[in-house]
């Protein structure tokens, strides 16, 4: 049996985690796999939800990663009256051309694939979205639903830092104790070569 | 019940003192670079933290940085035993991200390949498990007699044993000849005999059988819950192989068997291997008598200019070691935005805590054997 269209999903999400919102984001590829994003209050619960459902049953939660969106901004030309200066010292007010250019923040987001061992079918994909790159970076931990996510969560801490509210044990897993920055995101600029000096941790 | 299975189990000491050992990363057994923080209270294990990243080139990014194309050959480098499902894995995330068709002669040898790699690295594994209890050489060079036949096979094929670069987004690089299929047809002739050898050194070694008998059970429960995959999952007796569930490439036309076990401790595990084995045998016959003439690439697909429309993609293979999944997000450009590697070795060792609890220091080198892994693949 497959699984119903996204559209219907989100319904029943809705209706059976109160207070949930989820948007669908469609997929312009041919592959077609939708996704829905999740609001990170009613993470866990939605993800119990489609754990526990009778007919859905997704209990293999495969896939876990991490997407760095940086800020981007968008200009655009806008025609403004002001005053302009002739070479001969005389102002006068005239039509100008000026760039005007609106910051678009960034932000961090986590993917997870679903499918189900026991009927067989899947895919759902969730997504997760934090603040901002900067000091919003945290998302509800899904761990405590699928434990298959422990170490791909830490390692979407480790290399783009999102931090992961009730994951059991966040650590670097990939990069060592001590290492300080984010390698996976897209502003990441690697240091000069030199030798590391790694901090003996226990 | 569900989450009982989320509580970490403690084992308590009885008395004494408790010890540190730190195995690795340059131990013997740990089958390359792994490290495990083990406490221990007297030989019996009370905690184990695996650590890992000492082979960490941050593979992902590379990969974003070049082309669709480019990625290939890096992706023979994360498994390196297997580097042909690896390609294929990745292929068919990049197929199913940019619509692509592929021949049907390239699915055939697709199949053909990935099976004679999943026959190599059981082969390998049950060799690594023997050496790993005691049986020093002898049976590892077995396995490595029939491993060294198809990386033979493979150079003459592509011209690498190991890092074969083979496969491409919309069929393969180079077709096979009329004689390398006779060669092939040669090989597997031969191999059931060599998978009956190695059942008799496994059912009837007595040692053997003690040693892995009830040793690191894992549950069918917590083995679905922590996206345990591959023959470790079905040893646990849960029926899911993603070349019966996906029916990827032409697997649909090939009639085989899951095995599945019922105890899920190491000896069910080593057994898949080698019920695998033979089942990989089957599937071989069919596909090399089956196999159709024609191209082995799409002439119309763009190797170097490829550029998927913006979207995503997430494509998955049953990999010998488990499910090996590709995910990749296209912005419009000709490099992936996002590339992430689904890597069942990395995800396998979620629950090796869990498996060595209160067993044996000794033990925790054949549960470790069991779970077949490769540094490559964990630490990418």
């Amino acid at each position: 049996m497959a699984l119903p269209p996204v559209e219907q999903i989100k319904a029943q999400i809705e209706a059976g985690v109160p207070g949930a919102s989820v948007t669908v984001i469609l997929n312009g590829s041919p592959s077609a796999q939708h996704s829905l994003l999740l609001d990170p209050a009613h993470a866990r619960a939605v993800a119990e939800l489609l754990r526990d459902h009778s007919e859905w049953r997704l209990d293999y939660c495969t896939l876990v990663t991490g997407v760095d969106w940086p800020d981007t901004e968008t200009s655009e030309k806008v025609k403004v009256r002001k005053f302009v200066k002739a070479a001969d010292g005389t102002e006068s007010e005239q039509e100008v051309d000026e760039v005007r250019k609106t910051k678009v923040p960034g932000y961090l987001e986590a993917v997870y694939h679903l499918f189900s061992m026991e009927k067989k079918h899947g895919q759902v994909v969730l997504r997760l979205r934090t603040g901002n790159r900067t000091d919003d970076t945290h998302v509800p931990s899904l761990t405590p639903v699928w434990r298959g996510a422990e170490f791909q969560e830490r390692e979407a801490f480790d290399l783009y830092g999102i931090v992961f509210d009730g994951h059991p044990d966040l650590r670097r897993i990939l990069m060592w104790d001590g290492f300080k920055d984010y390698p996976m995101r897209k502003d990441y600029v690697p240091p000069a070569d030199e030798i590391p000096v790694i901090e003996v941790h226990s | 019940m569900r989450d009982a299975l989320l509580d970490r189990p403690v084992y308590e000491p009885e008395e004494g003192e408790i010890m540190e050992v730190s195995m690795g990363p340059h131990h013997p057994s740990t089958h390359g670079v792994f490290r495990m923080d083990v406490k221990l209270e007297g030989e019996r294990v009370m905690k184990l933290k695996p650590v890992f990243g000492y082979l960490h080139r941050n593979h992902e990014k590379i990969a974003e940085h070049g082309a669709y194309l480019a990625a290939i050959p890096y992706t023979d480098r994360l498994d390196y035993l297997c580097s042909m499902t690896n390609n294929w894995g990745y292929v068919l995330a990049v197929e199913k991200l940019a619509g692509l068709q592929v021949p049907e002669r390239a699915e055939y040898l697709r199949v053909i390949v990935a099976e004679l790699t999943r026959f190599q690295n059981h082969a390998g594994l049950i060799g690594f498990l023997l050496q790993d209890m005691g049986a020093s050489g002898t049976p590892l060079m077995y396995a490595f007699r029939e491993r060294e036949k198809i990386l033979d096979l493979f150079e003459s094929l592509s011209g690498a044993r190991m890092m074969c670069n083979y496969m491409r987004f919309g069929g393969l690089r180079v077709d096979a000849t009329k004689e390398w299929l006779d060669e092939v047809r040669a090989l597997i002739a031969l191999l059931p005999g060599f998978v009956d050898e190695f059942e008799a050194l496994l059912r009837a070694n007595e040692i053997l059988m003690a040693r892995t008998q009830g040793t690191g059970v894992l549950p069918r429960e917590l083995a679905i819950n922590a996206s345990v995959t591959g023959p470790m999952l079905r040893a646990s007796g849960v029926n899911y192989d993603i070349r019966k569930v996906d029916h990827y490439g032409v697997y649909d036309r090939f009639s085989f068997k899951v095995p599945l076990g019922e105890h899920g401790d190491v000896y069910d595990r080593y057994m898949m291997r080698l019920l695998e084995m033979r089942e990989t045998v089957k599937i071989l016959e069919q596909a090399l008598k089956d196999i159709p003439e024609g191209p082995v690439m799409d002439p119309k697909v763009r190797l170097r200019g490829l550029r998927p429309k913006a979207g995503e993609a997430y494509g998955r293979i049953e990999s010998p070691k488990g499910e090996l999944g590709f995910f990749l997000i296209s912005d419009g450009t000709g490099n992936p935005y996002r590339y992430r590697v689904r890597p069942p070795c990395m995800i396998n060792l979620t629950i090796l805590e869990d498996m060595c609890l209160g067993h044996n220091i000794a033990d925790v080198v054949i549960i470790l054997g069991s779970v077949d892994i490769v540094l490559g693949e964990v630490d990418r």
